[in-house]
Formats: structure tokens, sequence, C-alpha cells
């Protein structure tokens, strides 16, 4: 079967950017991925988009033009952007469509996310008490897999610290300067083990991917870059998510390592033939964690290949080339689709400063969110 | 009046234990007990002894719904840990009468209440549930 191919892609910065609300970054981000592409909004002929706080992604046709496109709103959390792909993706399989559009774009207040009980089906007490808050399940989480791998605190730290070395190198990052380790651990705990500079904050951004048949990407005369997998995926039984007021005893799989196995088998391949990889990174534990839950490392050897380098942008797999959500903040409609942005990119190579060295092939990316939802994609060139 | 639970059907009557739930049909033990009744839940006694199996310590005070002190000045950090009920659950609870720096994983706790704002006048206060440790044997 033929493959969908990637034949434009574009992206609003992320972080803040005052007087321009989450759809207009989603515009800026369409008509960069149509530059990119060589085409016209009148040449697509779907797309599928969304945003946790800054509208319906539809209303994008008013800016856009009124071309009649067929225009579905996703609405799928932290997944939004994995799972607007994944439909995208489908619809060109399914040969229904030649050419389309994936976005995702934010634009969230400052401070964490409130959250309300009762939309989790919690009791009003489940808040009161101070249990709705988000880094705590962060920190409780990480605190047990460090423990129960024997991975020590500092390797936190050098997730972050690696983090902000590579945005130093993106256009497209909001925190753009170096942090040093010593620093990173001594900075004022939010939950622990985690300190301030181990969490990602709610941002702004948006980032839009044109999708094409291998036929009409061959048209075209762009860069190709296949898509060989596209999978999302909801959690196992016994899998630990946010804003649980009990979990069981028989502890289960991850909604990632679902997703991950169904990616590599879509795709024909394994972890080994992956050459860089952009993984969920809300807190520095989520990079720990998701580095064995996609099969990259088995649980516990993080701590060594953090103390060698191994995923830095010189590594041997290099991890979140683009600082990641530490670096890039976290606009949820966007943050999947940043992901594959960054690869795109890299496997193109014209990432510049951060460009991953030895002509790169293969990128993978994944995507994890409440309330136990994660999104994979691997692509080729 | 004295201090009063935070919730109905949080405790038992007696206040000795937490109320959990139970699925009737596949015996999945969870915590708490829904709001909404279901033919097939029936809410079940949880142990008021376990270990803890997992914390994080809250160092900030939280915005609302939180409705215990918020004054940065005198906020306290409190640590939330999942206590392990042998053969039911693991409960998230606050943890009381250790320091953030001395809780181990692993350790022996047993179940009290607390109020959510100890500076409240009494009659006013609301009682939340926390684990403790388990003194000498």
């Amino acid at each position: 079967m033929s493959d969908v191919c990637i034949v434009g892609a574009g992206i609003h910065p992320f972080g803040r950017t005052e007087g321009r609300d989450g759809m207009d970054q989603g515009i800026f981000a369409v008509k960069q991925a149509l530059a990119d592409s060589g085409i016209e909004w009148k040449d697509v002929q779907f797309a599928f988009g969304g945003s946790a706080a800054s509208g319906n992604a539809d209303n994008m046709v008013s800016q856009l033009g009124l071309t009649g496109i067929q225009f579905i709103n996703v609405s799928n959390g932290c997944a939004t952007g994995g799972s607007a792909l994944n439909a995208a993706v489908s619809a060109i399989k399914s040969g229904e469509y030649e050419m389309g559009m994936a976005v995702g774009f934010d634009k969230h207040p400052r401070g964490a996310f409130n959250a309300d009980p009762s939309s989790y089906g919690l009791p009003n007490w489940y808040g009161e008490a101070g249990y709705m808050l988000t880094v705590q399940f962060f920190g409780a989480k990480i605190m047990r897999y460090l423990h129960e791998h024997n991975i020590s605190r500092e390797t936190l730290g050098r997730v972050a610290e690696k983090a902000f070395r590579n945005g130093v190198k993106t256009d497209h990052a909001w925190r753009r300067s170096e942090v040093d380790l010593e620093t990173i651990m001594n900075a004022p705990m939010i939950c622990d083990p985690l300190t301030k500079y181990m969490f990602c904050s709610p941002a702004e951004g948006a980032v839009a991917l044109i999708l094409a048949s291998e036929k009409k990407a061959r048209e075209l005369g762009v860069p190709i870059i296949r898509l060989k997998s596209s999978v999302m995926r909801t959690r196992p039984p016994g899998s630990f998510e946010v804003f649980a007021a009990s979990i069981d005893n028989e502890r289960g799989g991850t909604a990632t390592e679902i997703a991950s196995k169904a990616a590599f088998e879509q795709a024909g391949m394994g972890p080994d033939d992956i050459d860089i990889a952009q993984l969920q990174d809300t807190e520095s534990g989520a990079e720990i964690m998701h580095m064995a839950e996609n099969g990259f490392c088995q649980p516990g050897d993080q701590e060594q290949w953090l103390l060698e380098g191994r995923s830095d942008i010189t590594g041997q797999l290099p991890i979140n080339t683009d600082g990641g959500c530490l670096a890039c903040g976290e606009p949820i409609g966007a943050s999947g689709l940043r992901q594959v942005y960054e690869n795109v990119v890299q496997l193109r190579g014209t990432a510049g400063a951060r460009q991953v060295p030895g002509d790169p092939k293969t990128a993978y990316t994944q995507v994890y969110g409440a309330p136990g939802v994660s999104a994979v994609t691997i692509l080729q060139r | 009046m004295s201090a009063q639970p935070i919730a109905d059907n949080l405790f038992t009557e007696d206040m000795s234990a937490l109320v959990g739930a139970r699925n009737r049909e596949n015996g999945h033990i969870f915590f708490p007990l829904p709001l909404t009744p279901d033919d097939n839940i029936e809410p079940i006694r949880l142990a008021s002894r376990g270990t803890v199996w997992t914390y994080t310590v809250q160092r900030f005070p939280p915005k609302a719904p939180y409705a215990g002190p918020t004054d940065p000045e005198k906020f306290k950090p409190y640590v939330v840990a999942y206590v392990s009920l042998p053969g039911q659950t693991m409960v998230e609870s606050r943890l009381t009468g250790v320091e953030p720096e001395d809780v181990t994983i692993g350790m022996e706790v047993e179940l009290t209440a607390i109020p959510l704002d100890p500076d409240a006048p009494p009659e006013e206060q609301k009682l939340i549930h926390a684990f403790k440790p388990v003194q000498g044997e």
C-alpha cells in the first residue's frame, strides 16, 4: 500500500504572543504550511483540527477562504493534535481524498490548568481537600518510578537541562536560555521530587501539517516524508492516571505501551530502527518513563542514558530535539503536532543549529495526556 | 456541634474506616463511593491500615476549589500519598504526623481524621481523611 506523506509543515512560535489569539496563531501556521508545500488553500480538500481553549477550528475558514472544504473539529484533550493527524491520514488512506490538513492551536492563561472535580466524576470534597492538582499526580507517579527502578533525582534534572540546552537552538521554542543542573536541582520544589524547572507550563502556539497521497506528493515535487504509522490508543486496566482517588493494587500497562507497540507493528520497524524521538515531557519524569514505555530502553537504564548524553542531539537516539514541552510549553491542541513538525524539519535536514547529524531517516513521536490517551507517529524519509 | 466530616459517605459512621465501593459483578474495589447510586455497586468498609505505595508533597497553596488555608505566610506543605490497603485498593490520602522529609515508600500507616483548617473554630472544622505512621508495635 502506498504511504501518506507530509508535504508541508508550518508553525507559529510557541510561548506567549500578546495580541494574537489562538486561532490567529493557527491561521499563521496554516499559511506557512501552504507556502511550504507550494499549494493554495483552495487545493486543500479536507481538514481536521482542534484546540482546547481557543475555539472551534472550523471557524478558520472565514479567514482562510470559504472553499466549502470538509472541516471536522477534534476535541481529544492532550491528544487533540495527534487525533487530528490520525483522522487525516485515514481520510487519505481510504482513497476518498488526495490532500488535506491537520491543524492544532491553543492559547492558555498563565499558571496550572484549573480543574473542576465534577467534570471528572469526582465528589466536591476531592477538590476542597486539596487533591485536584495535576502536579501531584506527576510527582507521585515519578516518585514511585524512581523508587522501583533505582533512578536518582538528578536524572530528572538532567532531562530538564537537556531540554533547555536544545531550546536555545530552536526558533519556535519559548525558553531560549540554558539552565544549569545545580539551578534546576536547587529550584523551589513544586511537588516532590519535581522542582520548578522540571515542569512545562501551559502556553500558546499552533502547528499545521499538509498531508497528501504518495501520488499527489510526487506531483508536487516537494521533499517526501512518509507517515509509516499514526496510532492513537486509550488506557488499559490498572494504569495510573491523573485525578485518581484510588488506583488498583494490581498494576497494569499504559496507553503509551499499547500505542507504541501498534505503531511499530504498523511501520514494520522496532525501536532500534528509530533515529530521532520526540516524547511527551509534561515534566522531566514523563520523558524518563516514556523512554522505556516506547521501547527505547529498559526501565532503570535512563540514568545511564542521561549521564552519557545518549539522548542528546549528538547521541545515539536524540530525544526532544527542540526542547520538548519543557522548553516550548504546552498549548494542548498544538503540542502533539509540534513533535511531528520537529521531525519533519529534522528529516529534511533543515533544523539548523539543532540538526541531528548523520542524515537521519526515521523519526518517532509520542504524545500522552489525560485521562490516559497516547498517540504515536513514525515518519520515514 | 463538633467537627464534622467534609462529606457524607466518606467515613463509616464511627469514623474508624473509609467507605469504599465494590462492583458486585467483578469484585473490583475502588474509592470513594460514587455519588450516583448504582445497583451494581455496594459500599464496603476499607482497611484502616496499609503501606505507602508512593507520595508527593504539595508545596504551594492550591487555588479554588481548595478550601483549606491558602495564606502563603501560613501555608504548610502537605504530603499526598497512595496507601495500599491489602487485598482492596490504593487510596489517595494525605499523610499526617510525619514530616515530608521522613516519608518513605513502604512505611506502615493507619487511618485517622484531621481538620482541613486546624485554625478554624472547632464548630466549623471539616474533617478529612489522612493516614499516620503506625507507632511501634
